[in-house]
């Protein structure tokens, strides 16, 4: 017998806002977080936007020495997690914290913290590089760092699939609730890559979106003039919990997961497959998971990332997948605000799904004009919308052809089967 | 002597994340000033860097309070 699984918290460190209020209000407004890089000097980078952090203070959250000891995406994770903690009105001290665990996702890590080093490595020599290094820079130490914070001693892992590594995560962690491993999991995903080495891979790709003079508008999923996505960072960190254990003490119910389904496309390094396969394997796995049926779904808050082939192949996997209903659900990409968080995009569009169902309110794809003639579904344009939703699915997609869907649906105390 | 105790002194509160009036002489830093080993490592790091030594690990070894960092300095400059 499955536990069922339920989300009774949430905190978050976005582009778009340092708490839920701020960001959940910019995202149903329709406000972009892109602006000019102002992290470190472009000059010379084809793409010189992204959507960063603003005004985050570690010390609000972090002993400052503690602080000095993580690397910038370990911050955001232990602050997101505080946040997310209180908001889920958790008292650590009356529950069982070796039945509690973290599963956070991380595409690259303390990177950072990595190119900080190797300069000081190449300039001063293997004697001068920090004794903290390795443990600011591995990718498991946001993990690690939550799990030392809270004193959580259950599983505690971090998964790595780029841009899907936090919706893997979350459905890591859905399942050890649901097979009664752990009655907590805080999961979700934070990530730091806006850094000169790392934008200048992207920038080598062609990946990112090149509307310099126009940061705002630069993030167009399924318009017809998306150029490449716009690099984010950030943390989202949600409170998994079995629904007696929430019922217990008496918590918040904000929405309940009830399917993960994950595949790979096993096609190229970055290239999604030209049949979009791995995409509607993923979301039919996360609907068979939660035992669903395709025209229950309400709403998809898409990958969605910019790119002239994601945003087609996505279209084209949906449509596979519902068939006739592709044309009656409602479907998002909240990228178009935030840009692409990478691997903490995931647990950032997770939460817009729990908040749309427990808020009957579908954030927009803003600067969707001129829609691409292959992207002919209803992508809420410009404008957020209400609605009365039940089911929410959110999809990620990765570098190395990873793709991850889950199944978010209102909470109901009686539910069939 | 006071200008050298202050400049170490300055050092160990950045690196330690301590106040100032804890830093005195006989502070020892792990029972004191709550340093764990990757601390003592940095700090050293930083007292080569600040006062342009080379401290040995043997030497580094025998550094275990506040006044001993300092008499170390003071030596070796």
């Amino acid at each position: 017998m499955f536990k069922r699984v339920v989300i009774t918290g949430i905190g978050m460190v976005t582009p778009v806002g340092n708490n839920l209020e701020d960001c959940w209000g910019n995202l149903t407004g329709g406000i972009s977080g892109v602006g000019p890089i102002t992290r470190f000097d472009t000059t010379g980078y084809s793409s010189t936007i992204a959507a960063e952090v603003k005004n985050f203070k570690p010390a609000d959250f972090i002993d400052r020495k503690e602080a000095r000891r993580m690397d910038r995406f370990t911050q955001y994770a232990v602050a997101a997690s505080r946040m997310a903690i209180e908001n889920a009105g958790l008292d650590l001290a009356a529950i069982d914290r070796t039945r509690a665990g973290v599963i956070l996702g991380s595409g690259v890590g303390g990177i950072e913290t990595l190119e900080e080093q190797h300069k000081v490595l190449m300039g001063r020599g293997p004697g001068r590089v920090s004794p903290i290094f390795i443990p600011m820079m591995i990718a498991n130490m946001a993990s690690g760092q939550v799990g030392i914070n809270f004193g959580l001693r259950g599983c505690n892992v971090t998964t790595t699939s780029a841009c899907a590594s936090s919706a893997n995560a979350l459905g890591d962690a859905f399942k050890i609730i649901q097979h009664g491993q752990a009655d907590i999991m805080i999961s979700g995903g934070t990530e730091a890559p806006l850094t000169p080495l790392a934008v200048a891979g992207f920038c080598s790709m062609k990946a990112l979106s090149t509307r310099n003079d126009d940061p705002a508008g630069a993030s167009r999923p399924f318009d017809k003039g998306r150029d490449g996505f716009v690099i984010a960072e950030g943390s989202v960190i949600l409170i998994l919990e079995e629904m007696e254990h929430a019922l217990n003490r008496g918590a918040q119910i904000l929405a309940e997961i009830t399917g993960y389904g994950a595949s790979c496309d096993a096609y190229h390094i970055t290239a999604p497959d030209p049949e979009g396969r791995g995409a509607a394997q993923s979301m039919r796995a996360a609907m068979a998971d939660a035992r669903l049926a395709p025209e229950k779904v309400d709403y998809i808050n898409a990958h969605g990332t910019s790119t002239d082939l994601g945003d087609k192949l996505e279209t084209m996997a949906i449509k596979e997948v519902f068939g006739e209903h592709a044309r009656q659900l409602a479907v998002s990409s909240t990228k178009s605000m935030t840009g692409h968080l990478l691997g903490a995009a995931g647990g950032l569009e997770t939460a817009v799904c729990v908040l749309a169902i427990k808020n009957s309110l579908i954030p927009p794809t803003i600067n969707l004009i001129e829609p691409d003639p292959e992207c002919d579904l209803d992508y809420v344009p410009n404008t957020a919308r209400q609605a009365d939703l039940a089911v929410a699915l959110t999809n990620s997609f990765g570098f190395g052809g990873h793709n991850a869907t889950l199944v978010i649906e209102r909470y109901v105390a009686e539910r069939e089967s | 002597m006071a200008d050298i105790f202050d400049r170490v002194k300055d050092i160990i509160v950045e690196q330690l994340g301590v106040e100032p009036e804890d830093v005195k002489p006989e502070a020892s830093f792990v029972d004191d000033l709550g340093a764990d080993s990757l601390d003592i490592v940095e700090l050293v790091m930083a007292l080569e860097e600040a006062f342009d030594l080379q401290i040995p690990d043997e030497d580094a070894e025998k550094i275990h309070k506040v006044g001993e960092a300092v008499q170390y300095v003071l030596d070796h400059q």
